[in-house]
């Protein structure tokens, strides 16, 4: 019961560790980015800063803005946190993972997304709608691609529970699958448009006709925008996790021993540093595409990942 | 009291709501105090009855002298029928709560002549006949719960027909609009084709089994082939009941144009008969399963759940937006069924048991939400008399309390944590997922396609339910009626309330209401779901706790949990937001006309699956110069194209051949006698 209470306990102060670090990752990957593109850089805590600023302000409503309004930033902060309780940071054993498999992972998203797109309606502006129908015609593209690329990983490892998933993995040892290239490939794509990314959507930009996620908050402002803004960065940090976490366990604490816990921090840092700078130089030499082609590359993002479990149910299942 | 008795108890107090109802037309009070009392009393004695035969597990069987002179009335209640009888009944315990209220709506236009406002729909036509409509609704919920007790094919197909006949005659209740008119001649033609298709079925059955009772049924031994062409012959019958695609088309057109707590019923519990019905027939009467059959339901239901959401999130009538979103439940309660049959047929009872339940589940999710819903939908119709969410907007300052309900029930069928219609879609996922244990290459490459739609399924049903949402309660309102729309009064609230409290309910303890369906696939499949609740409660663990876990009770209490410290931590007390107007990008006045439409929101995905529907859109401008503009009108009609591709084909060959027949009509006596005399000819020199 003892080493059980350790291990609930240890579930809970990495959800914490998440939702303590996710600024400091958007504050270093927009970092990379300035410093790629030759800009004065923002210090590494700036985010922390900006959430600081906009906790301390007094919430202005708009006029017509209802009770979902008000709840919305609550549920969605809610949401996002529930996701990052049953992701694996540093170490295996996390029993939250039972409480929420990997499907109920992307309910969370979903639950997340639709409070966020009401909230946008709710005020009855067209931006607020804009931003709602097209955060859900991405998300509906993108969503099933996601499922997609982690139902070969479960299948791979006969369960969604993510943290028996990756044991499974880390067991295996170093086997290349073609299957898990697909998905890892349709994964990265779907992570890039769900946090609202280039070349999806670009989150610095407040130029009306291009704004995907940023119409649906642009009424928020104070504490309902800084639980909103830090849930987003929760979710990336979720994505970024997810992908180093599966698809290169290595490193991660099998059992809640100091020194493992202590070289699993170590890698999980190294692993999102490095993913972060891929992501500013992703950003980089790209540019945002017209909303009309972000189908196509969902589309892809999709196909890629039922190529993966077909390639892993032909190629890699021996019956 | 045994449950067949509380069966006859309903039966018999549904039939008693009608006779009551037949004085209604001279005392209105008759409808609302003594049908809607006694229809309440069926409901509860259906879930009475039904929930007793799923607690004990018992079948009991009667014969009632009726009927054929050789072939008494068999009746029997099981698991099976007791599962969707309990479902029937808690349907109708809404509806008995709502109808007071909403026959109101009927009650004025009979003692008002007339005189309300013509361009307001239920106000067009002066009479309508609440006898009849309480009546048919008496007759309409006797059928389908005889239906569940038929025990021999005779009374099943007299029992089908009384519900198809009386539904028929709710959906054409509102017949002085002859789209009405049209939506009933199309429902009771195609129930029609659909019943002769079931009698079919159940003629091959009957001619190896040697008798018309399910008993002989379940003795026969049928070839393969026989036992294929009987299963299509079922699965075409009853999947026109149940909105299968390509077979829908009926289903948006009747479904909406009935009274909202019929369309309700029809949507959330009559569909919910054929799914009856189906299972009934493969898995009890047929036995022996063929992977193929199971093949055969996965695409069909797959494309039914895809095609639904699809032409539901183009519609912008409320009502036919959810009727579309019914073809859409159905196809995934199918795709449930289709696994579980290939589970069966390649030898893997305990996935086939997740399976079965995945679609049993989602049975009654579905009635349990998409009733609310069309209760819902009924409630702003009532107060607003509009349909069109184009013209909605701001309800949920004007109808609170409908709207907390109508929210809970768009979480629920968006199949959204912790909600119910998440938990039997998560089954579904599930059983799919657990394909690599199957031997056939190419059923291990289909059922993760099929599972992939299914997300993809999901994942415009969020899309769909946050346009209805936002559009007819969030926002500002569209038009003047809905403008000064009021909240509905207590029993609609209630009824409402019930059904959402269930969708929650449902939601949380999802090991609870598998422990009531274990009787079920004892039955069906001589086995129990032992692994999915052999956590506890706490734990839903369908294939074994470390393939798959789930625990709603604790997820529920971490977001309360969360939601507390976030309300305690940074809601500031004794302080009021201050209110301002939102961003108008500098020009001002900003009106409702701005808002994004029902039709806005659908754009960009309409414009992504654009093959799906045939789309007619014009814009017509009227120009005077070209830079100024004095009138614009765009014109956008969405079609469904298997009306164009499938019925609309048929219907001209009907037509013409029709035409061929009728020219031996000539009108003149002498060539009639002539026919009759060559006619005799021929039958003497047959029989002699």
């Amino acid at each position: 019961m003892a080493d059980n209470l350790t291990e609930w306990l240890f579930a809970a102060l990495q959800t914490l560790l998440f939702i303590g670090g996710a600024p400091l990752l958007s504050g270093w990957i927009k970092r990379l980015k300035c410093h790629l593109q030759n800009r004065a850089a923002p210090s590494l805590l700036q985010p922390y800063r900006d959430l600081a600023k906009l906790f301390g302000k007094d919430v202005v409503l708009a006029q017509d803005a209802s009770w979902i309004f008000r709840a919305a930033p609550y549920v969605v902060f809610g949401a996002i946190m529930l996701a990052a309780s049953v992701v694996p940071l540093v170490a295996i054993p996390l029993p939250t993972a039972a409480i929420a498999d990997v499907i109920v992972l992307v309910g969370f998203f979903a639950l997340a997304r639709f409070f966020q797109a009401l909230a946008g309606m709710d005020i009855g502006t067209a931006f607020g709608g804009m931003g709602a129908s097209r955060e859900m015609t991405v998300a509906s593209l993108a969503e099933p691609a996601m499922l997609m690329a982690v139902f070969t990983l479960t299948m791979t490892a006969s369960t969604t529970n993510i943290s028996v998933a990756i044991r499974h993995i880390l067991d295996a040892g170093l086997v290349l699958r073609p299957s898990f290239l697909f998905a890892l490939l349709s994964l990265a794509m779907v992570a890039v448009a769900e946090t609202g990314r280039i070349p999806i959507d670009n989150p610095a930009t407040h130029l009306e006709l291009t704004m995907l996620h940023e119409a649906t908050v642009l009424e928020y402002g104070a504490r309902h925008l800084a639980l909103i803004d830090w849930a987003g960065m929760i979710k990336l940090m979720i994505y970024a996790v997810l992908i180093s976490n599966i698809f290169l366990p290595w490193g991660i604490a099998r059992h809640l021993t100091f020194p493992a816990i202590a070289l699993g921090i170590v890698a999980i840092i190294a692993k999102l540093a490095l993913l972060a700078v891929l992501l500013a130089l992703w950003e980089t030499v790209l540019a945002k595409m017209r909303l009309f082609r972000v189908p196509q590359f969902l589309g892809f993002a999709f196909l890629l990942s039922l190529l993966g479990i077909l390639t892993h149910v032909i190629l890699e299942t021996a019956v | 009291m045994s449950p067949l008795l509380l069966a006859y108890a309903a039966v018999a107090a549904a039939l008693l709501s009608g006779v009551v109802a037949l004085a209604a037309d001279r005392f209105p009070a008759a409808l609302r105090r003594g049908s809607f009392t006694l229809l309440g009393i069926c409901g509860l004695a259906a879930v009475a009855g039904g929930g007793e035969a799923l607690l004990t597990g018992q079948r009991s069987t009667a014969q009632l002298p009726f009927g054929l002179p050789w072939l008494n009335w068999h009746l029997r209640l099981d698991p099976l029928s007791g599962f969707f009888m309990a479902i029937i009944g808690i349907a109708v315990v809404a509806i008995s709560f709502y109808g007071p209220g909403y026959v109101r709506e009927f009650e004025r236009t009979v003692h008002a002549h007339g005189t309300a406002p013509a361009d307001v729909e239920p106000h067009t036509h002066p009479r309508q006949s609440l006898a009849a409509l309480g009546l048919f609704t008496g007759i309409f919920v006797a059928g389908m719960l005889a239906v569940l007790l038929a025990d021999d094919a005779f009374v099943f197909m007299i029992a089908w027909e009384v519900m198809s006949v009386s539904s028929y005659l709710l959906v054409a209740y509102q017949h002085h609009n002859p789209a009405n008119r049209h939506a009933a001649f199309l429902y009771l033609l195609l129930a029609h084709v659909g019943a002769l298709v079931i009698l079919l079925a159940f003629g091959v059955l009957a001619g190896f089994g040697g008798g018309f009772t399910f008993d002989a049924m379940r003795a026969a031994h049928l070839t393969p082939v026989w036992a294929s062409i009987a299963f299509a012959l079922a699965l075409f019958g009853f999947g026109m009941k149940a909105g299968m695609v390509p077979l829908h088309v009926w289903l948006p057109e009747a479904h909406p144009v009935a009274p909202s707590h019929i369309s309700a019923l029809m949507s959330g519990v009559m569909i919910k008969v054929a799914i009856y019905g189906l299972i009934r027939f493969t898995f009890d009467l047929l036995g022996q399963i063929q992977w193929s059959w199971g093949l055969a339901t996965l695409a069909i239901g797959t494309a039914t759940a895809l095609l639904g959401v699809l032409y539901a999130l183009t519609q912008n009538d409320f009502k036919r937006l959810l009727a579309y979103s019914s073809v859409e439940n159905v196809g995934i309660i199918l795709m449930g069924l289709g696994l579980s049959m290939i589970f069966v047929a390649t030898g893997h009872p305990a996935l086939a048991v997740v399976a079965l339940l995945a679609a049993l589940y989602h049975s009654l999710n579905h009635a349990v939400f998409k009733t609310l819903l069309f209760l819902g939908a009924g409630a702003v119709l009532y107060r607003t008399h509009e349909r069109d969410l184009d013209r909605m907007g701001g309800l949920i300052r004007r109808m609170p309390a409908t709207a907390l309900f109508m929210l809970i029930g768009c979480l629920s069928i968006a199949a959204l944590p912790p909600f119910n219609g998440f938990v039997s879609e998560w089954l579904t996922l599930q059983a799919a997922l657990q394909v690599p244990v199957l031997a056939s290459g190419v059923l291990r490459s289909i059922i993760p396609i099929a599972a992939a739609l299914l997300a993809l399924t999901t994942a415009l049903a969020a899309a769909t339910f946050v346009k209805v949402y936002g559009v007819a309660f969030l926002g500002q309102a569209r038009t003047r009626h809905v403008a000064h729309a009021r909240e509905v009064g207590l029993g609609m609230r209630a009824a409402m309330a019930l059904l959402a409290l269930l969708c929650v309910v449902l939601g949380v303890v999802p090991t609870l209401v598998i422990r009531l369906i274990e009787p079920i696939t004892q039955d069906l499949l001589r086995l129990r779901p032992a692994a999915a609740t052999v956590r506890g409660w706490l734990w839903l663990t369908p294939v074994s706790p470390h393939v798959a876990s789930y625990s709603a009770p604790l997820v529920v209490a971490a977001m309360a949990f969360t939601f507390l410290a976030g309300y305690l931590l940074l809601h500031r007390r004794g302080r009021s937001a201050r209110r301002s107007q939102p961003w108008d990008c500098g020009f001002g006045g900003l009106s409702a006309r701005m808002q994004y439409t029902s039709t806005a929101f659908a754009q960009p995905i309409r414009k992504v699956f654009a093959p799906v529907w045939q789309i007619d859109e014009r814009v017509e401008k009227v120009q005077t110069s070209p830079t100024r503009f004095v009138s614009m009108r765009h014109h956008l009609h969405v079609g469904d194209w298997s009306w164009s591709a499938a019925y609309q084909p048929i219907g001209h060959l009907v037509l013409a051949a029709a035409r061929r027949v009728g020219r031996i009509q000539t009108g003149s006596i002498r060539v009639y006698l002539a026919y009759s005399f060559f006619t005799l000819l021929l039958l003497l020199w047959l029989i002699t």
